[in-house]
């Protein structure tokens, strides 16, 4: 009976939605994908899933919806098109093309005034060509995620070299080492991420590597097939990014020698989960102590005007504590990694050069926005 | 858990007509290793086909939650009130409020874990015209969960019949509370003593119930309200999920068969301590729950009890077992409140 039910009856409820996916997916896109699916069998409805679920956020406008695998992007690009332009500053990847550059070395000023930064961190996410994302991939290919990418990791050495914690498998003692290095992720309670399936068959082949170091990390099998880190306290966002650069390419290099490569494309740079960390899926930021600027009316602009944003310090769906806030790019797309950290650092340079004039009781200037906007 | 590597290999390539996996099926059961207060099943149907595709699995589970049953067995209904003797006499003094509940689902539908958009709101559009042909007794209204007003809220809310958007992870990881509130709503009668849960964790949860121990009067209102329904359904060529192996086809393993919960309130707080009360319990066939629901704990001795079988026995049974067990428990708690023994009151197994 229920195959012939007509598509009208099924388009979801979004009167209460705040969300990219609720202001794109109209009546007639919905009528057009909903019989689709990608090749592993990856629908309209699961996509959207999260979206319907979640109308929406108190701080930030979610993007609502996620992919499956990497076909979602193409069987589905009538609704991620303009959800991509939407989130992404206009980007439209039927005509543009996305830029990768890793090399660290064209990065200047990347050292910032410790009395304000506390420490400085970069980090992407890669997913596995050929086997399905977190949303919709099963127990086996999640399993296979984890073993390519651990057989990759155990090939750095130097000050890459590391060890992998299976989360089923360490001890009490590793478990509190890794939560006093603030290293260990959690099962997700966001309802953004289990309302698209991504903590199913918790916590089977997730895991976390780290250098010895500690300042250079990987989730596996988190909101992506690998969440990729370089950290490290203080203002040294040169070193961080040269070590993230240094270390993704090391790791695409072994997993190359295996017959594995990443997703990624030149329209849309590296394909991840979400649509908002396609291109480089790169979060570069700082926490930083902006006591006045941050009371002062015009940090919301100056923000906007140097293309950053801010977020509490325990990340995405958190409010600020105190006046230290984590401030990072807001792009992922349409810019390379060196533009888009050198975006960063530009930009807390300025904000710290703000904040030193508050002190000294200057008046401060809102920067111009970048050309285009 | 019964699945073995054999039986998961040999499932792990099959689907219903409809697409439901073995994985779809177990999901709920990986992501929740166990629960403190009750031996989950770990599974779910996604529709009336699961349980013939996914025998292998199900079968020993169903066995193992019912007794024994086994897969050549066959399921007797019995929904004629007139056969349950007593019930209108437990002592109010105790017995606080009685219950009766069940399920049912709409043939040609697929289940909650597993149902669109689509269907949830034809199911919710065809329970709506059959409701709306009840009368007398059983004349009432429908809330959509989307839809009502402040008032009608807080009304239901202050007559403990607003259903929440599931937060137990045993129903979320079944993917049952996907596109909440869309198509979710209830319908009671205008004396508040039948309800209708539309599109929780059934396609439909039938509720008989009122304050005090008239077991008796609760299930004539059940048996009569559930036949006046199921006929109208019939009517419009959707009839229920039933079959003579599995009786009643509900979402849980633990639903099949009658799907029925019969259960009272009742204030035993000296026998819920007595070294014998899970026994009790055991051999009456009886089951005690918080008055929370299937997974809380119990508050201040005010005890669920309710008949713990649902596949091998008819409604009636079931029912007679709570009336029978209750009048004996609160028997019981007035022993033991003088202090006197109740060692020879302990009863057999049934």
């Amino acid at each position: 009976t229920y195959w012939f039910l007509p598509h009208s009856t099924a388009y979801p409820d979004l009167r209460q939605h705040n969300n990219c996916m609720a202001s794109h997916l109209t009546p007639a896109i919905y009528a057009k994908l909903c019989d689709k699916s990608t090749p592993n069998g990856y629908t309209l409805d699961q996509a959207i899933q999260t979206g319907v679920d979640n109308p929406g956020h108190p701080f930030i406008k979610t993007v609502g919806m996620v992919a499956g695998d990497e076909e979602t992007y193409e069987v589905f690009a009538d609704l991620l098109d303009p959800i991509i332009r939407e989130r992404h500053n206009g980007y439209d990847c039927r005509t543009m093309t996305h830029p990768t550059d890793l090399d660290s070395s064209k990065l200047h000023s990347g050292r910032f005034d410790e009395r304000y930064v506390l420490s400085s961190r970069v980090r992407t996410g890669r997913s596995i060509r050929g086997l399905s994302l977190p949303p919709a991939c099963t127990r086996a290919e999640r399993r296979e995620v984890e073993r390519v990418t651990v057989d990759a990791l155990a090939g750095l050495s130097g000050d890459l070299a590391g060890k992998y914690y299976s989360l089923t498998q360490m001890t009490d003692a590793e478990q509190q080492q890794l939560i006093d290095d603030h290293f260990l992720f959690d099962k997700p309670v966001s309802p953004l991420l289990t309302c698209a399936g991504m903590a199913r068959d918790w916590p089977d082949a997730r895991g976390i590597w780290h250098n010895n170091e500690k300042t250079f990390l990987v989730w596996i099998n988190e909101e992506d097939h690998t969440r990729v880190i370089s950290m490290e306290k203080g203002g040294n966002m040169k070193r961080v990014f040269d070590r993230f650069c240094r270390g993704l390419k090391e790791v695409e290099r072994m997993i190359q020698e295996k017959g594995w490569e990443f997703m990624w494309n030149e329209k849309l740079g590296y394909i991840l989960t979400c649509p908002s960390n396609l291109g480089t899926g790169l979060r570069a930021g700082v926490h930083v102590n902006l006591p006045r600027l941050s009371k002062d009316p015009r940090f919301s602009k100056i923000l906007d005007n140097l293309r950053l944003q801010k977020r509490g310090t325990g990340g995405v769906d958190t409010a600020a504590v105190g006046s230290t806030f984590d401030i990072s790019n807001l792009d992922r797309l349409g810019q390379s990694e060196v533009q888009l950290v050198q975006t960063v650092v530009d930009g807390v340079n300025y904000l710290i050069e703000c904040e030193k004039k508050l002190e000294k009781g200057q008046d401060i200037k809102v920067p111009a926005p970048p050309k285009g906007n | 858990m019964v699945l073995t590597k054999d039986i998961y290999n040999k499932l792990r390539g099959k689907s219903t007509p409809s697409g439901f996996t073995v994985d779809d099926i177990i999901q709920t059961g990986v992501d929740n290793p166990g629960h403190p207060f009750i031996m989950t099943v770990g599974c779910v149907a996604g529709d009336e086909e699961s349980y013939e595709v996914f025998k292998d699995l199900l079968d020993p589970i169903i066995s193992d939650r019912h007794s024994g049953y086994k897969p050549t067995d066959k399921h007797r209904t019995d929904l004629n009130f007139e056969n349950l003797k007593g019930g209108d006499d437990l002592d109010p003094a105790y017995v606080l409020s009685s219950r009766v509940r069940t399920g049912r689902s709409i043939k040609g539908f697929t289940l909650p874990p597993h149902n669109s958009r689509g269907e949830r709101r034809t199911i919710e559009k065809l329970s709506i015209e059959a409701l709306a042909t009840l009368s007398g007794e059983f004349k009432g209204k429908y809330y959509p969960l989307n839809g009502m007003t402040d008032k009608e809220q807080d009304q239901l809310i202050n007559d403990h019949f607003l259903f929440d958007k599931p937060v137990s992870p045993l129903l979320t990881c079944a993917g049952m509370a996907r596109d909440w509130p869309d198509a979710r709503g209830i319908w009671h009668n205008d004396a508040k003593t039948f309800l209708v849960w539309v599109n929780e964790e059934d396609h439909l949860r039938v509720i008989s119930m009122q304050q005090g121990g008239n077991m008796k009067e609760v299930f004539r209102r059940f048996c009569t309200g559930l036949l006046k329904i199921e006929e109208t359904f019939k009517k419009h060529n959707h009839g229920f999920m039933w079959n003579e192996h599995l009786g009643y086809v509900l979402t849980c393993p633990s639903n099949l068969g009658t799907g029925l919960r019969g259960g009272v309130h009742v204030k035993l707080p000296k026998l819920s301590t007595h070294a014998k009360f899970e026994e009790i319990l055991t051999r009456l066939r009886l089951q005690k729950r918080g008055t929370g629901g299937v997974d809380t704990a119990s508050v201040g001795g005010v005890f669920d009890i309710s008949n713990a079988d649902r596949l091998g026995s008819s409604e009636v049974d079931q029912v007679q077992m709570v009336v029978d067990g209750v009048k004996l428990m609160v028997a019981m708690e007035k022993k033991l409140e003088k202090s006197e023994s109740i060692d020879d009151m302990i009863p057999a197994q049934k």
